[in-house]
């Protein structure tokens, strides 16, 4: 055969290996110790001096040829085998990963933690206290003392031994006055108990509370840091309106009402086309207070506020029924998953 | 209390805007809860005449009339009810009229006659409950004229919730009082003269207790007619205020009461024997009231009595026995004084809270007695007509609240509210409020009237500028406080942490309440004693909870009967524990877990949870405590756990909580199958955490050599890691335990238990024959203290 045709018919033969081990028979069959091609350079002695070079070049450019089709094939073939082997072994992506799935906090707790780190941001500290508590702190301490018209607003559970279940967290606030050098300021977060249930009362429910005393505190400053809360709260700039109310351990006394956080003021189903939603009570602490608490009016001042937890949940996370947040149904807890 | 504008009109010029009033109102600190008209919507009703009723040709009980609207018209009306008579004016609902409840009138044939319209009760056209025949309407009013503006229907009722400081504006004399001062205008006081007597007639009265009822005005008033009704005028006043017309007698002391805030009494002259007195009752005295209940009463309760007994509960309600009957002519009318402290929580004592004494707890003008007793009079004799006897006020001056001046100054005024309110504006809101005020050098001095028994120190001067200046004209002022470090104690491990890692292992936080089930919390605890409610809201609410684990299976149980599969459930809370009747609340986290080990998913084969389980996510939590050599868990016996699959915690050697199966018994009473696993630790004994201490890590490769090991079944693991740890000494680095098994191979009563030593030594590359010899050691000690075989 000539050396174009060896050539041609070895093009045709790298073309047509499948694989590796093919290719390599080929490799050898064309260009091995005894193949085809090498055998052509063993002819080159039957030719004349003058033939030779010419005659050599052109079987070595055969060879380099050949050589690079078979480099370019092997390259060729090695990339499908990946592809083949990549391809064998594709999952579906879609399934679902393995393992445990994660919980979540109750929205109460989820609701509690943000109250508490916004204020914690301002310099508040947290403080607790027990929810078993007697007359004195629960009461007397707050101006509120026996057969007072005020404690009808409180439906108090009692042990039958002067014991009773805080009806707020003041109680709280009383320990902290007691106890504590002014200035301070503290929030008081806990379970809190009132004895009446139906559709937008439980028996026991959350708040968390205020306190701040120092020597030149009042209502203003009062004024500041609530409309700053709800704003922080609703992270939204929200006015704040408030109306003079009744407690008896504040005076002067307020409801806080905020701009609907729905509508922004506008009017809506949640705020009941008022534009505003009722969310705090506060109050300058009355001197009677700060007295039972062994601090004098003279010289210390102070503010303080109350809120329900389960208030700003049901807000914030659009929640319609507050007994929902103590029947505990896994559908609804698991829907504050997201951390 | 609800009251119509249109009555305080009369008292005081109102804002017109009716939304804008109840803003001022509101924004005053007198909070309106709501606001409705007078009358639902209804139209086509005019005042008609009847000018004759006769009886239905062909009907018994109908009337048919010919009515007058004031033209020319005759209305043929067939009416059934038994009052109409020629001459009564009364509603006529002409033919078109739309009435409340969407009634239409339309001609009608009844019984063959036909009716063009219809005459009206009070009822049909939504102004009260009686049904009872048509509503009689004044002689005065012309035929014809529109019904509505007739009575005034279009004026609107508001209800306003006054907070119990302000018992002083439980009247329309009381806000219109307020109004006056909101709107900047004056009150207009009706002028109320005295009625003169006309009879001797008394009954004499004596304050046993002057320091609880300080003043009684009386007056008889005799030769009344039992059958005048009330005026429509005032009945529908009372109406709109929310009280029933019970005829003149009654309706005037609520009408006195509602206009004046004076509660006052009208008592059957014929039923008083003697004198009346104001006493104490003597313990368990009974007295019916005159709502018919039966009361034993407390000798802290202030009665009105005769020679014969109580006949009323002072400032709650009269008594049965002297009660106003459809045939007294003659009556005794009492208006007095009763101090807060004397009538306050006596009524909810005993269950009777009435308007009367929700005044009187608050605080009643003792210096309008005088006045609602002349008013009275002169209503009763102008509506029943009658003689009065002379008025007698029975006085102890000295146990009146006496109104003492208190001194203001500016700069309290300024360090409550934070700002300055000019000196012009104090005093003259103040004065507004009925108070005179006296500038003196360090400020003013203020008296306050003797209506506001809730004024009596600065800060109450202080809440009255700031409200009436207008709480949202104060600006915002940051408060200007020093800065402080705040402590924050590392050790301290705060709850959420912990929360947050059961979070992350899957858990739910349910939030329970802490009063639980004392029939299920009897049966997992029957020995410990709980702290029981006196006043539970319901049977299965009345006792404090003495773990957490009651809240948790009864979450668990409703779960489960919501066809969860797989529940994990852990809450932190306090538990209310009684030691020899001492109460301690001590903050636990407990945890319930039930049904398979991993949710349901593909490539996992299912494997029912198990107390490893639950003990690998305690262990997550406590390690949050500190290493877990520090905790230890040792089989333990609680009555609400499997013995065999239970282990109270130790931390170090103090008890700090329990894990284990629910017993199987429990397990299947509460219908809980397979049995939950529940833990629970007591936080302050886990916390505070040591806080870490880094250590030098061995640069030298470790070694790894494998033991099985061959023990009696009563052989625990703690045992074999005590011992081969002992043995090991200083090289060992980590313990792990990766196969136990039982069956061929081993003999009954024994296991194999494979453990893997992971051997390092600090300062050098151990050598083949320095682990030779550990494991030599490790063998000997395991033979020796437990009688360990090695299977090879």
């Amino acid at each position: 055969m000539d050396l174009d045709s060896l050539v041609a018919s070895g093009l045709a033969e790298i073309a047509a290996a499948e694989n590796a081990a093919a290719l390599n028979d080929v490799r050898v069959r064309l260009l091995g110790k005894k193949g085809a091609v090498t055998g052509q350079l063993q002819s080159l002695g039957k030719l004349s001096a003058a033939e030779r070079p010419a005659a050599g070049a052109r079987i070595n450019e055969a060879k380099a040829t050949l050589g690079a089709a078979i480099d370019a094939r092997a390259l060729l073939l090695e990339r499908a085998a990946v592809a083949a082997e990549l391809a064998a072994g594709a999952i579906d992506v879609t399934l679902p990963g393995r393992g445990e799935r994660a919980g979540a906090l109750h929205p109460v707790t989820r609701t509690r933690l943000r109250i508490e780190e916004i204020f914690v941001r301002a310099g508040f500290e947290v403080v607790e206290g027990p929810e078993v508590e007697d007359d004195f702190h629960n009461f007397e301490a707050l101006n509120i003392p026996a057969d007072h018209p005020a404690r009808a607003m409180h439906d108090t559970f009692y042990f039958g031994d002067g014991r009773l279940l805080r009806t707020h967290t003041s109680p709280v606030q009383v320990r902290a006055m007691m106890s504590r050098p002014p200035p301070f300021r503290i929030i008081a977060p806990g379970r809190v108990y009132r004895n009446d249930s139906d559709q937008t009362h439980t028996p026991m429910f959350h708040q968390v509370e205020g306190l701040v005393i120092d020597e030149n505190i009042g209502f203003a400053n009062l004024k500041a840091i609530l409309r700053r809360f709800v704003s922080e709260f609703f992270e939204k700039p929200l006015a704040i309106r408030l109306r003079p109310s009744y407690f008896p351990f504040t005076e002067p006394s307020a409801e806080v009402d905020c701009q609907c956080a729905f509508c922004e003021g506008k009017g809506c189903r949640v705020c009941k086309q008022t534009g505003w939603l009722e969310v705090l009570g506060c109050g300058v602490v009355h001197p009677n207070v700060l007295r039972n608490c062994g601090l004098d009016p003279e010289r210390y001042s102070g503010y303080a506020f109350g809120m329900g937890i389960e208030r700003f949940s049901m807000l914030r996370y659009d929640v319609n029924d507050l007994r929902l947040y103590f029947e505990n149904d896994l559908r609804f807890l698991a829907q504050f998953e997201r951390a | 209390m609800k009251v119509s504008l249109a009555w305080l009109r009369d008292w005081v010029d109102l804002n017109p805007d009716v939304a804008a009033l109840a803003d001022e109102l509101t924004m005053a600190g007198f909070e309106v809860e709501g606001r409705a008209c007078a009358a639902p919507p209804f139209t086509g009703v005019v005042v008609g005449e009847v000018l004759e009723a006769r009886r239905h040709p062909d009907a018994e009980r109908l009337s048919v009339c010919t009515v007058t609207a004031g033209g020319d018209t005759r209305y043929t009306i067939v009416c059934g009810a038994s009052n109409v008579r020629a001459g009564l004016k009364t509603p006529l609902a002409k033919v078109g009229a739309s009435l409340p409840g969407g009634v239409q009138i339309k001609r009608a044939k009844l019984r063959g006659v036909e009716s063009e319209g219809m005459l009206c009760s009070a009822r049909e056209l939504g102004l009260g409950d009686e049904a009872e025949g048509i509503l009689e309407l004044p002689a005065d009013l012309q035929p014809g004229e529109d019904f509505r503006a007739a009575l005034g229907l279009d004026d609107t009722v508001v209800e306003v919730n006054l907070t119990p400081n302000r018992g002083d504006a439980l009247s329309v004399l009381g806000l219109a009082r307020e109004l006056a001062v909101i709107g900047g205008t004056t009150l207009r006081m009706p002028a109320m003269p005295p009625v003169a007597a006309r009879s001797g007639e008394r009954v004499s009265v004596r304050l046993d207790r002057p320091e609880a009822c300080a003043k009684f005005a009386g007056r008889v008033i005799g030769g009344l007619n039992p059958k005048a009704p009330t005026p429509l005028w005032m009945r529908e006043r009372l109406r709109r205020a929310g009280f029933r017309s019970l005829g003149p007698l009654i309706d005037v002391t609520n009408y006195v009461m509602l206009e004046l805030g004076q509660p006052m009494h009208a008592y059957d002259r014929r039923r008083l024997k003697g004198e009346v007195h104001v006493r104490l009752a003597t313990p368990q005295e009974p007295l019916t009231l005159l709502d018919g209940s039966s009361l034993a009463l407390d000798a802290d309760m202030l009665v009105i009595a005769d020679d014969a007994g109580p006949i009323g509960l002072a400032g709650v309600m009269g008594g049965e026995r002297s009660a106003i009957a459809p045939d007294t002519t003659e009556v005794f009318l009492e208006v007095a004084w009763f101090s807060p402290s004397a009538v306050a929580g006596r009524g909810r004592r005993l269950g009777v809270i009435t308007d009367a004494s929700q005044r009187f707890e608050r605080g009643v003008d003792p210096a309008g007695q005088e006045r609602a007793l002349e008013r009275a009079s002169a209503l009763l004799i102008e509506i029943a007509g009658g003689e009065a006897g002379p008025a007698e006020v029975t006085l102890a001056r000295e146990h009146l609240p006496r109104r003492a001046p208190i001194a203001l100054r500016p700069s309290y005024l300024k360090r409550l509210i934070g700002i300055e309110v000019p000196g012009t504006e104090v005093a003259s809101i103040l004065t507004a409020l009925g108070m005179p005020t006296t500038p003196t050098p360090g400020g003013w001095t203020v008296t306050p009237p003797s209506w506001r028994f809730d004024v009596t120190q600065e800060a109450d001067l202080v809440e009255e500028v700031a409200r009436i200046f207008g709480y949202n004209a104060i600006p915002e002022i940051d408060a200007a406080m020093p800065q402080r470090p705040g402590a924050v104690p590392e050790g301290r491990i705060e709850s959420r942490r912990l929360a947050t890692r059961l979070v992350d292992r899957g858990y739910f936080e349910a939030i329970n309440y802490t009063f639980v089930d004392p029939a299920l919390q009897r049966k997992l605890f029957p020995d410990s004693p709980a702290l029981a409610l006196a006043n539970p809201i319901s049977a299965d609410l009345a006792e404090m909870r003495v773990s957490l684990w009651p809240g948790l299976l009864a979450t668990l149980g409703a779960n489960v009967r919501r066809q969860q599969a797989r529940v994990r459930l852990f809450e932190i809370g306090a538990k209310f524990i009684l030691q020899d009747n001492v109460l301690k609340e001590i903050n636990c986290l407990s945890g319930v877990t039930w049904g398979d080990a991993l949710p349901e998913q593909w490539g996992i084969k299912r494997r029912a949870g198990d107390f490893y389980d639950a003990k690998a996510d305690l262990e997550a939590v406590l390690a949050a405590s500190g290493p877990a050599a520090d905790f230890s868990f040792r089989a333990g016996e609680i009555s609400c756990l499997h013995p065999g699959r239970s282990a109270r915690i130790y931390r170090d050697s103090q008890p700090a909580g329990w894990i284990g199966e629910l017993h199987p018994e429990l397990a299947r009473s509460l219908n809980l199958q397979p049995p939950p696993y529940l833990f629970e630790i007591e936080l302050d004994i886990t916390s505070p955490a040591p806080l870490p201490a880094a250590e030098e890590q061995s640069r030298f490769p470790g070694v790894r050599r494998d033991l099985a090991v061959v023990v009696d079944e009563s052989v625990t693991f703690s045992q074999l890691r005590e011992s081969v740890t002992v043995a090991a000494s200083s090289l060992m680095r980590e313990l792990k335990v990766f196969d136990v098994y039982r069956g061929q191979g081993i003999d009954s009563g024994r296991k194999s238990v494979a453990l893997g030593l992971i051997l390092q030594d600090k300062s050098k590359t151990l050598t083949d024959a320095d682990v030779d010899s550990v494991m030599t050691a490790v063998r000997e000690r395991l033979d020796r203290d437990l009688k360990a075989t090695i299977r090879d």
